[in-house]
């Protein structure tokens, strides 16, 4: 015992190795302390009577230091095996501990309740999945950035991808869906838009051929009569047959400014044509399906 | 002393002129040192800058030559001489001995019996899982979104805290055909895991250079039809399997009409996603006045071409993916065999590429 207050003075006072001090505390690093704190009572090397609870690959063992073996510093500390279950550890800690001051029994306890949900939380853990986190060197980092850069300017994205289409478009693999190359498809759009504007200028044309109207006029609006109800399509389609009809007698002429003023001025030259109609009405199918067929 | 010996060496020097000539230009031989020989910091950095300002003189006086050259032969209305090709790092790349050939039969009978014959013979239609790490980020979700309107028939599931390998069995049992696991590291996306079901392999991707929809100028909107996969470059047997992967993830019968199309173009081992709507256009080309010049037949005139041209209008998100590893079965780090891991090794060379 006196022992003991010598060995405490010394270390306390002066130096001891496993002493650190933090912020928050005093704290001991000696593996044989209980409690972890730098105390007077949980000193190991100032306390010849002192036992602790210490775990070895999951088995937790009580060791006991006594006076009696204080000179015999190989076999100082006296290791005893706890099993597994709490309950029966706590029962063997009795027994051994049985007439120990109660305050370092009560801490051993203390410690051997937290480092057995330690046990089970560190087994629990284990079976879990944790990501492990890898570091990479700064210096690949920055060497894939660089990289990857110049692979994107080397791979000119937009100009691949329109190639790779167009590839697609020249093997056939959209046929049936576009009308490529649309100039054709234009061009005989235009060819029909042509033909009609180049029949009306014909009739505005072929109107100054013709001689009195007046007299033809009246006959116009009884053909008219007749007209309607003989046809029941649209008269644009009537006038489009015209039209061809004009054609087929008249030559073909280009357009010009004034054919255009002309042909407002004889607008009611028109109904002159109205008079071939009857025979027009025949071949108006046939000018029906041709339209079709052109749109 | 020192002037008797200069006067000696002065006559030594006038009789033998010749050889005396000779030894000038070994000197200037020997003279023409590595400035990385030099220890002195401003003079070799004087010689260097001197250097570099001479080979720039020369690249200018020849690159000079080579367009008078080809503008005489114009004229004169011969062929200008031919084209060089520059020297880039795909003209050098290393020879890799796994590249496909096209008539590679054990090719066809590897895909054949492949994990993605299935899918890829329209018997299965894809189906996809996406779900992300543990931890959720602030571009996690935005992009996650995008990736479902891009890929079809996806189906986005939160986390929570199960294994991967449950996620997978889960999976299987759902009747999925691949699995995606984004991974987010300091709030960004940061790699991509493909799974394939059931067996399927693992492919582990770093993904960088995320741009989302809303981040490009002139987006547009992607509709829901089916898209036209483009894989550009995948030349090796590896970067053929990979290939087969991402095909595995959308659908076998892609709708023309849709006009939409995704590419995965592979350079330099970097696969850039790209997700467009494209449509055909005509355009009028005029030929240039000298192959008027050329034949006299033609007065000259500027002659009008139609040419067809693709024009594309990007939609969806823009990212790169970069293959760390690829292994034979489901995902399982400890006990599974991998077909290829990137190693740092392999970054020594410039000029060896993997896919």
């Amino acid at each position: 015992m006196q022992h003991d207050e010598v060995i405490w003075q010394v270390i306390r006072h002066k130096h001891c190795s496993f002493m650190s001090k933090i912020s928050t505390g005093i704290f001991c690093r000696n593996p044989y302390n209980v409690t972890g704190i730098c105390n007077r009572s949980s000193c190991p090397l100032a306390n010849s009577r002192y036992a602790t609870i210490r775990d070895h690959d999951g088995v937790f063992y009580l060791y006991m230091k006594t006076i009696e073996r204080a000179h015999k510093p190989n076999d100082l500390w006296e290791r005893v095996k706890l099993p597994r279950n709490y309950e029966m550890a706590l029962e063997l800690i009795d027994k051994h501990l049985m007439y120990w001051p109660k305050l370092l029994v009560h801490k051993i306890k203390q410690r051997l309740t937290k480092m057995t949900q330690m046990r089970i939380r560190m087994r629990k853990l284990a079976l879990k999945t944790r990501e492990k986190i890898m570091t990479t060197p700064r210096k690949e980092k920055k060497r894939e950035a660089r990289r990857e850069e110049k692979a994107e300017k080397a791979a000119v994205l937009d100009k691949a991808i329109e190639k790779e289409l167009l590839t697609r478009l020249e093997n056939g693999i959209y046929d049936g869906i576009y009308n490529l190359p649309f100039n054709k498809f234009l061009q005989t759009l235009e060819t029909d838009e042509l033909q009609a504007e180049d029949e009306i200028e014909e009739e505005s044309e072929v109107e100054y051929v013709e001689g009195n109207f007046e007299l033809e006029e009246e006959d116009d609006i009884e053909d008219l009569g007749m007209m309607k109800d003989y046809h029941i399509s649209n008269d644009e389609v009537a006038d489009d047959d015209e039209e061809i009809n004009a054609m087929e007698e008249n030559t073909v002429r280009r357009k010009s400014k004034s054919a255009h003023e002309k042909s407002e001025k004889d607008e009611f030259g028109k109904k002159l044509k109205k008079k071939p109609r009857i025979h027009v009405e025949v071949e108006h199918e046939e000018g029906g399906e041709r339209q079709k067929v052109s749109l | 002393m020192g002037g008797k010996r200069k006067s000696d060496e002065n006559e030594g020097m006038e009789v033998d002129e010749d050889s005396n000539n000779s030894n000038k230009k070994m000197k200037k031989e020997k003279r023409e040192i590595l400035p990385s020989s030099i220890k002195n910091k401003e003079k070799r950095s004087a010689v260097h800058a001197k250097l570099k300002h001479q080979k720039k003189l020369e690249k200018r006086k020849k690159l000079k030559a080579r367009d008078a050259v080809a503008k005489r032969a114009l004229e004169l209305g011969e062929e200008p001489p031919p084209k060089q090709i520059p020297r880039t790092i795909e003209n050098t790349r290393e020879a890799d001995e796994t590249v496909c050939m096209p008539d590679d039969e054990e090719l066809f009978a590897g895909n054949d019996a492949d994990e993605f014959s299935a899918i890829l013979k329209q018997d299965r239609t894809p189906k996809i899982l996406i779900t992300t790490c543990r931890f959720n980020s602030s571009r996690g979700p935005a992009f996650i979104n995008e990736l479902i309107s891009v890929i079809p028939n996806a189906h986005y599931y939160k986390r929570g805290t199960y294994d991967l390998k449950k996620i997978v069995e889960y999976a299987n049992n759902k009747e999925f055909t691949s699995l995606i696991v984004v991974h987010t590291n300091r709030r960004e996306p940061d790699a991509l895991l493909i799974v394939g079901l059931p067996y399927g392999p693992t492919a582990h991707f770093k993904l960088s250079s995320l741009v989302l929809r809303k981040d490009i100028k002139n987006h547009g909107n992607p509709t829901s039809h089916e898209p036209e996969l483009v894989l550009n470059n995948f030349t090796t047997r590896l970067g053929h399997r990979i290939g087969r992967v991402i095909q595995s993830l959308f659908p076998q019968s892609p709708n023309f009409r849709g006009r939409r199309v995704v590419t995965f173009h592979n350079q330099r081992d970097f696969i850039f996603f790209r997700h467009h709507r494209y449509i055909f256009d005509t355009k009028e080309t005029k030929q240039s006045g000298s192959e008027g010049k050329k034949s006299k037949d033609t007065k000259g005139e500027s002659i009008s071409k139609e040419k067809v041209i693709a024009r594309l209008q990007e939609c969806g998100p823009r990212f790169t993916l970069k293959l760390v590893s690829l292994q034979h079965g489901t995902f399982d780090t400890k006990g599974g065999e991998y077909e290829w891991v990137h190693k740092p090794e392999m970054d020594t060379s410039r000029r060896r590429f993997f896919l």
